[in-house]
């Protein structure tokens, strides 16, 4: 009897299949990633995986020994993110062989993200793959097209103009904050979260001139430690109804499971204000109630509002991005058949 | 009268060459062009406009003997002209964008109008300038806070219009070209101060030839004067202690205009005394 074939597999949702709502459901946080990493150790057929988990997509990349085992991860997603199975029908997509090298590079190129050509999105993948690897979660496949797909990425980045114009979430932001406030130097930031997003955030607002930022975060101490970096105040989550007063730009993107700023907090924050208040909700699940958006004088965004915003650049750059494609296809075409090889070899 | 013919034309004149403003405005946008020579052919037509508005004016002015405030014609005429010199200074101390397309559109429309409409250049007023610089310059400062008033609606419209596409996230042609919120919270703020003043002032003046001859105002111009002028310093100070902002100040500044435009009729027949001054039919 002949071996199975091993299959490289990819099973996820992204933003091209699930909206921000399902999104959140899908979210994994430390709690649930690990208990999914468990269950798929515990998976027999399944000798190698990578979890990608970013605000826009929830990727599981990984070699199975055969057909038959990828039919158990579909029920090991549901259950650890808590979905009914027929929930994350139209949801959930399977690709496999070829398409998943061609898949990965996109999406480590950024051309799978929501605002095509971002780079954030290679840092997130070099994240999940420097902790797979720790962990002893990959094996020769996935550590050949995880190291190629970084490679194709540089590539991209380095030989094309893709990454021209304002294409990160965060200066979309300040971009909008622009629209609103004019001059951004008097106006008080607040950035809810000292995570990466949080302090690239900070970055981009003191690119175009803010001087007044606070940090805000749960622990004090990181709060402390980012607002250092950024020259400005640190404050914990206690402080925000008061803080919400004064502030005029107040970016969320802190991994809590519920609102951070609800509805009441910003009502009561804009009985004793006069100036608009431009809240940017950067995190998944949303740390802002999406109600406050009614308030008069408030100006919500999420990701997904930041990114169709960004998407309207993107006919200025569908020339370079099919460029991108060309040279992704070419890059996918030479690798593949060593993969396969090592597939075959991995039977 | 026999230049009469003359200031209608220069009055059509100012009124066409606002209109393409106006229109190289729109191209300009629809083009999405940002150099700056569009936006000198605007100002360009603009100023040749309001030369020929306020030559217009002059050659009426002549006629009638005074400053040219006799009718609902040449009320809304200088109410246009007004709004157009303070384009001038607002747009240029505040580069604000849009602005001069706003002004062009609004200044044309209130020019044409006043052009086609042949009933509000039937009649003239008494002649009431002239005899007295102080009843003048009353007139004159009233008219032109309606011209201050009138770019506050305007840039009311623009607030709005930013608001409602930040609120909607459509931020594509021309809602990306308006100014900030803030920036525009703030001159429609000084605007309204600006119109307030003008029109205390111009109040405090008349309320001094007023007390020498009570029945020189008739009960129905002296309430609605007095009323919009309430009204207005109520909103103003409703402002200062902002209780009154954003969309809600916009929408009250727009729709006050809407209504004081509507007081020019009752204070314009407070004084009709039937002189036929222009043939209309021409």
């Amino acid at each position: 009897m002949e071996p199975t074939p091993s299959v490289l597999f990819l099973l996820g949702a992204s933003h091209h299949t699930a909206p921000l709502a399902v999104r959140e459901k899908l979210a994994l946080d430390d709690a649930r990633a690990a208990a999914l990493a468990t269950r798929l150790q515990q998976t027999p057929g399944i000798s190698e995986f990578t979890l990608l988990n970013t605000c826009n997509r929830v990727e599981l990349y990984g070699v199975a020994g055969g057909e038959e085992s990828l039919a158990v991860l579909r029920a090991a997603f549901a259950e650890t993110t808590g979905c009914a199975p027929a929930e994350l029908d139209g949801v959930l997509h399977l690709r496999q062989h070829h398409d998943v090298v061609a898949h990965l590079f996109s999406v480590a190129a950024g051309l799978d993200s929501q605002i095509v050509g971002e780079t954030e999105v290679l840092g997130q993948v070099k994240t999940a793959y420097d902790k797979a690897l720790a962990r002893q979660w990959t094996g020769p496949v996935l550590n050949r097209v995880f190291q190629k797909a970084f490679q194709a990425a540089k590539h991209i980045r380095s030989h094309t103009r893709i990454g021209e114009g304002q294409i990160s979430v965060a200066n979309v932001a300040v971009d909008l904050a622009g629209k609103i406030f004019g001059d951004l130097a008097p106006v008080n930031v607040l950035v809810v979260g000292a995570g990466d997003i949080g302090l690239k955030t900070v970055q981009a607002f003191q690119s175009r001139g803010a001087k007044a930022i606070t940090v805000a975060s749960r622990t004090l101490s990181k709060a402390e430690e980012a607002a250092a970096s950024a020259g400005g105040w640190a404050a914990s989550l206690s402080d925000l109804p008061d803080i919400l007063a004064t502030a005029d730009i107040v970016a969320c993107s802190t991994a809590a499971p519920g609102f951070v700023l609800t509805h009441e907090m910003v009502t009561a924050a804009m009985q004793r204000r006069a100036r608009p208040l431009f809240l940017i909700d950067l995190a998944l699940p949303r740390d802002i109630d999406p109600a406050a958006a009614a308030i008069a004088n408030v100006f919500l965004y999420n990701l997904d509002d930041l990114a169709k915003i960004a998407e309207g650049n993107l006919a200025q750059r569908e020339a370079e991005i099919a460029r991108c494609r060309a040279i992704l296809a070419e890059r996918t075409a030479a690798l593949w058949p060593q993969v396969a090889q090592s597939l075959a070899r991995n039977s | 009268m026999s230049s009469l013919p003359t200031d209608r034309a220069l009055l059509w004149l100012g009124a066409l060459l606002y209109l393409a403003g106006f229109v190289a405005g729109l191209l300009t946008l629809a083009r999405r062009s940002t150099t700056p020579a569009p936006r000198a052919v605007l100002n360009s037509l603009l100023v040749a406009g309001w030369i020929a508005q306020m030559a217009g004016l002059y050659v009426r002015g002549l006629a009638t003997g005074g400053c040219p405030l006799g009718n609902t014609f040449e009320l809304v005429q200088f109410v246009a002209w007004s709004a157009m010199v303070l384009y001038f200074f607002v747009g240029t101390a505040f580069r604000v964008s849009l602005l001069g397309l706003f002004t062009a559109g609004y200044a044309a429309t209130l020019a044409l109008i006043s052009l086609l409409i042949p009933a509000w250049d039937a009649t003239h007023g008494q002649k009431i300038f002239g005899s007295n610089p102080w009843i003048e310059l009353h007139a004159a400062l009233a008219v032109f806070s309606y011209g201050v008033f009138g770019l506050l609606a305007l840039t009311s419209v623009m607030t709005l219009l930013q608001n409602w596409s930040l609120k909607h996230k459509r931020l594509n042609g021309l809602f990306w070209f308006l100014p900030s919120v803030v920036q525009l919270d703030q001159i429609n703020t000084r605007m309204l101060a600006l119109g307030v003043l003008l029109l205390t002032f111009s109040l405090a003046v008349g309320s001094v030839w007023w007390l020498r001859d009570t029945a020189s105002v008739n009960l129905p111009k002296l309430v609605v004067t007095l009323g919009v002028w309430a009204v207005y310093l109520t909103v103003l100070l409703l402002r200062w202690r902002a209780l009154l902002v954003s969309v809600r100040f916009a929408w009250v500044c727009l729709v006050m205009f809407l209504l004081a435009l509507l007081s020019l009729g009752p204070v314009n027949s407070s004084r009709q005394h039937e002189v036929v001054l222009t043939p209309i039919n021409r």
